[in-house]
């Protein structure tokens, strides 16, 4: 017997609505740090852009940015949606010195960072800051983020991709926590500062794929802001 | 579509694009934002070094429809104002979308009439937040571009890249593409900034050539373009000198006679 004619012109099934698959987000990688002391701060940053999987795409591009003569955004995650926080916070801040006759301070500048990134709380800049600097008194300070603006001072902070292996570090050696014995002075100078910032970043490099190439290595103090570049591994 | 679409029966034919009678309402075209989903008609490795005195540029002039090798001389680079020249990778249609919104941007500059010119990095960082702009509605312009410029002012190079994402760095090498894989490793090992023009051409070519070699959306005729102090060229397409295939003529010919 002859099959039935059957007509494969007809779709045999509803066709089904295509999402539109893109991902708007790539994590860039990297790692930033910051310690804090009665008068400096000093801030370390790798200069590792990766491509969101196991590529680099440059080794150049420096994760810290200057916005006062007393204050410096460090900034990892995504780096298209960094450049766009920084170019918002740099307008800002030229109008509030153009408005006022004077920068912002530091501490205005945490409390107005985490008004940006809460603004965009449903579509996240997917960015992971510390606001460092000096304040008004001249006292080193640290604003640690999330991604929507949840913000808080402290004395250290690390953030980024090797943030789990710094954070403990700093707590350790900064905050003299989860110490049975405590010796020494409680605070360090501005020299051990940078020096463990260097430490710290080097071993970041070591067992964090995303971290290494270069490191900025700045310091905020009475006298300004000073930059130090360091060599990390290039593997 | 809302106005019902009357069609006249005609005996003994089947209404293949009737509107099915009785069922749930269900994808409708009209109603659906179109989106770059996933990339058509794309163009490979672009790769570009910065040697001493200027920049060159090197990609092919295949764009292919998914695996099948489509439009075989495209040229993927592209001159904007006197300074500038772009390559991309990824969509082709939406970088000829691009290349309206970047031909309006030079001549709008170019009316004005005050002797200022778009710097490369000018163009570069519009590009970039052209594309950034898009991904924030995300719908992407599905590209990685590179820039490249010679500025006769300052007598400084530059060369940049923006991906579909809004990223974008200025680099002494780029690759995009499978370049980024295979091209950007031999950069690293073989580059060096005080090179000739003479050795930065003989290493795009190299590149090129292994990038023929390996990625199968890749094809032998390429584009060099330069900037450097005599100005902007954009090469004619070169067969590149590969392994020479007549080895197998023999055996092809053999089969012919069976």
């Amino acid at each position: 017997m002859m099959e039935p004619l059957r007509l494969t012109a007809l779709p045999a099934k509803e066709v089904p609505m295509r999402q539109a698959r893109f991902e708007p987000y790539v994590d860039n990688g990297g790692t930033v740090l910051a310690i804090a002391g009665s008068d400096y701060c000093v801030i370390a940053g790798d200069t590792r852009m990766s491509d969101g999987g196991y590529g680099i795409q440059t080794r150049q591009y420096t994760k810290i940015f200057q916005l006062t003569n007393k204050c410096v955004i460090a900034t990892s995650g995504m780096q298209a949606d960094t450049l766009a926080l920084r170019k918002r916070l740099e307008t800002v801040l030229s109008r509030y010195q153009k408005e006022h006759g004077k920068p912002m301070s530091t501490p205005a500048i945490s409390q107005y960072l985490s008004n940006t990134l809460y603004q965009k709380r449903f579509f996240p800049y997917y960015t992971f800051n510390l606001v460092c600097g000096v304040d008004e008194d001249g006292v080193g300070c640290i604003w640690t983020y999330d991604a929507v603006g949840s913000h808080e001072r402290v004395k250290m902070s690390s953030q980024g991709s090797g943030n789990q292996l710094v954070q403990p570090l700093l707590d350790n050696q900064v905050g003299k926590f989860n110490q049975r014995i405590v010796d020494g002075p409680r605070e360090l100078s501005s020299e051990q500062a940078v020096s463990l910032a260097k430490d710290a970043i080097t071993s970041a490099g070591e067992r964090d794929i995303y971290t290494g190439d270069f490191a900025d290595i700045v310091v905020i103090n009475s006298t300004g802001v000073h930059w130090e570049k360091f060599n990390l591994k290039l593997d | 579509m809302s106005s019902k679409h009357f069609r006249f029966p005609v005996f003994g034919q089947v209404d293949y694009f009737g509107q099915p009678q009785h069922s749930a309402a269900s994808y409708t075209p009209s109603e659906e934002k179109q989106r770059t989903t996933d990339p058509i008609v794309t163009g490979s490795s672009v790769i570009a070094i910065k040697y001493n005195g200027g920049v060159v540029m090197g990609c092919d002039t295949l764009c292919s429809y998914g695996s099948l090798a489509r439009f075989n001389n495209i040229q993927r680079v592209k001159q904007f104002g006197p300074k500038t020249i772009v390559g991309y990778s990824g969509e082709h249609s939406d970088f000829q979308s691009i290349t309206q919104l970047l031909d309006d941007l030079v001549i709008d500059d170019q009316c004005i009439d005050d002797k200022s010119q778009l710097s490369t990095e000018e163009i570069w960082n519009y590009l970039a937040r052209v594309l950034y702009n898009r991904r924030n509605k995300v719908d992407p312009l599905w590209n990685n571009l590179v820039v490249m410029g010679f500025d006769k002012k300052t007598d400084k190079s530059f060369l940049g890249k923006v991906d579909l994402y809004g990223t974008c760095f200025k680099d002494d090498y780029i690759a995009t593409g499978y370049g980024q894989h295979i091209a950007l490793p031999l950069l690293r090992k073989a580059y060096s900034p005080d090179m000739t023009l003479e050795q930065a051409q003989k290493l795009i070519t190299d590149c090129l050539r292994v990038l023929f070699y390996r990625d199968a959306r890749s094809s032998k005729r390429v584009q060099l373009s330069y900037a450097n102090a005599n100005g902007m060229e954009i090469s004619a397409p070169i067969e590149l000198e590969t392994y020479n295939w007549d080895i197998g003529e023999a055996a092809v010919k053999s089969f012919d006679q069976v």
